[in-house]
């Protein structure tokens, strides 16, 4: 059972090209069930943000690999990945790195 | 669970592990020791001696953003000034947009920034061009093959218009893997022969090239971004889906993601592999046409060029190359006559 929670997430690396441009999202996850870790995250980014090609941030349940994801500023590895329960005010920021330098 | 301390300052919270030894460090002290690890990459293998004129290749990219601001923060250190060399491919609605971010990061850096475009190098040729030159030849479009080779050779014109000793590069320890994998599924050994290690020492007049950032994961070089808040342009060219690293990249990118340092691990295994003596690549000699450096009588801008030029663009690419030695002596009727823009570049 999870309360609803207020989250930034953010895109940027290019990453923001598939949500209409726009790098930085308030969003407000309601109540549910479930609770909100980042896989359940990704699920709702899926169905409520993503505006094209889907296959390009999300690969299966997690994000397509090159797209790093950093949780208050620290790489997700640390932090549990797709398991981390998500707290209110967190943010969420994915940058893509797929892209010439 | 919140993130462990910094293994380095044990104050603040660890923002990232680090890919190859899985120490755990805060954004400070990561930035810190990529710094020192650029450092020290440049001044073990001598790559950049206290006088030189360093040209950075810059495409207002993640990678030559991040040499760029690492090396102007290192030149001091290192006794070396730098200049900008950006190349303008002409590519249009992507190579622009790209530009405008040089220019931004020249002004805030205070660095001298200078611009060779391929229309003005190559007979008028733009990417664009050659992109409609080569769509019709069926399978995928080649026209990344020739970017490669001419943007090399716009890069060797830039850093000698200003003057340049050496030249740097941005190319990640991804990439230098991806250029493994790729000279492999090709059959390309002679590349694989030759590339990697620490750059070229600048053979047939060419100028000494190096890639501070070789050692360095892609992945930390966009990290080190983030945390230095450095503005880099971030979209895809028009025409990179199409071009043959893309399969290259992802296999990577799977593997990296099973055992993060693969990697590292795939250039350490090409670095140590020895040819068969039959695979060995021949003595190379100098292009008939420009003087550059070549392994055949054209070198491999020329040959492109002459291809493009023919209305033949596959004529260079592949392995066969057929049809190449039974050319045209310069000054065939139907050439058009043009001055040499400097002795390294061909003209038609």
């Amino acid at each position: 059972m999870a309360a609803p929670l207020s989250v930034d997430v953010e895109f940027g690396g290019g990453a923001e090209l598939l949500f209409d441009g726009i790098k930085k999202h308030r969003v407000t996850l309601p109540g549910q069930e479930e609770p909100w870790d980042i896989r359940n995250l990704l699920i709702w980014i899926k169905k409520n943000l993503l505006k094209e090609r889907p296959e390009l941030f999300i690969q299966g349940d997690s994000v397509r690999p090159g797209i790093l994801v950093l949780i208050n500023d620290a790489d997700w590895e640390l932090l549990g990945e797709l398991d981390y329960q998500l707290q209110d005010q967190d943010s969420v920021l994915f940058i893509s790195t797929l892209h010439g330098g | 669970m919140p993130a462990p301390p910094c293994a380095s300052c044990h104050a603040a919270r660890a923002a990232l592990r680090r890919p190859r030894s899985g120490q755990a460090l805060c954004g400070a002290c990561f930035c810190a020791a990529f710094e020192a690890e650029v450092l020290h990459t440049v001044l073990a293998g001598r790559l950049l001696p206290p006088g030189a004129v360093v040209a950075v290749g810059a495409s207002g990219g993640k990678d030559s953003t991040v040499l760029a601001h690492v090396l102007r923060a290192l030149a001091p250190r290192l006794g070396i000034s730098l200049q900008l060399v950006a190349v303008d491919e002409g590519i249009g609605g992507y190579r622009d947009a790209a530009l405008a971010a040089v220019r931004r990061q020249a002004a805030r850096w205070e660095l001298p920034l200078t611009v060779v475009a391929y229309e003005d190098l190559f007979g008028g040729w733009t990417m664009d061009a050659v992109a409609r030159s080569t769509a019709g030849s069926g399978r995928s479009r080649s026209c990344c093959t020739f970017c490669g080779v001419l943007r090399r050779r716009a890069l060797e014109e830039g850093a000698r218009r200003v003057g340049a000793t050496h030249i740097v590069t941005g190319h990640n320890a991804d990439d230098m893997a991806e250029t493994v994998l790729m000279n492999f599924l090709r059959g390309d050994a002679g590349r694989l022969a030759r590339g990697g290690g620490l750059g070229s020492p600048g053979e047939g007049g060419a100028l000494p090239r190096c890639r501070p950032l070789q050692f360095a994961s892609q992945k930390e070089v966009v990290l080190y971004a983030h945390f230095r808040r450095l503005d880099y342009f971030s979209e895809e060219c028009v025409y990179a889906p199409e071009a043959f690293r893309g399969h290259a990249r992802d296999l990577l990118k799977r593997l990296e993601a099973a055992r993060p340092s693969a990697v590292l691990d795939l250039v350490h295994s090409a670095e140590r592999l020895a040819l068969a003596p039959a695979a060995r690549p021949p003595r190379p000699g100098a292009c008939s046409r420009c003087g550059a450096l070549a392994s055949r009588t054209l070198c491999q801008a020329c040959a492109l060029l002459d291809g493009l030029n023919r209305g033949r663009p596959r004529l260079a690419i592949g392995k066969g190359r057929r049809g190449l030695d039974e050319e045209a002596t310069p000054g065939t009727p139907g050439d058009p006559v043009r001055p040499p823009a400097s002795k390294a570049v061909p003209t038609f």
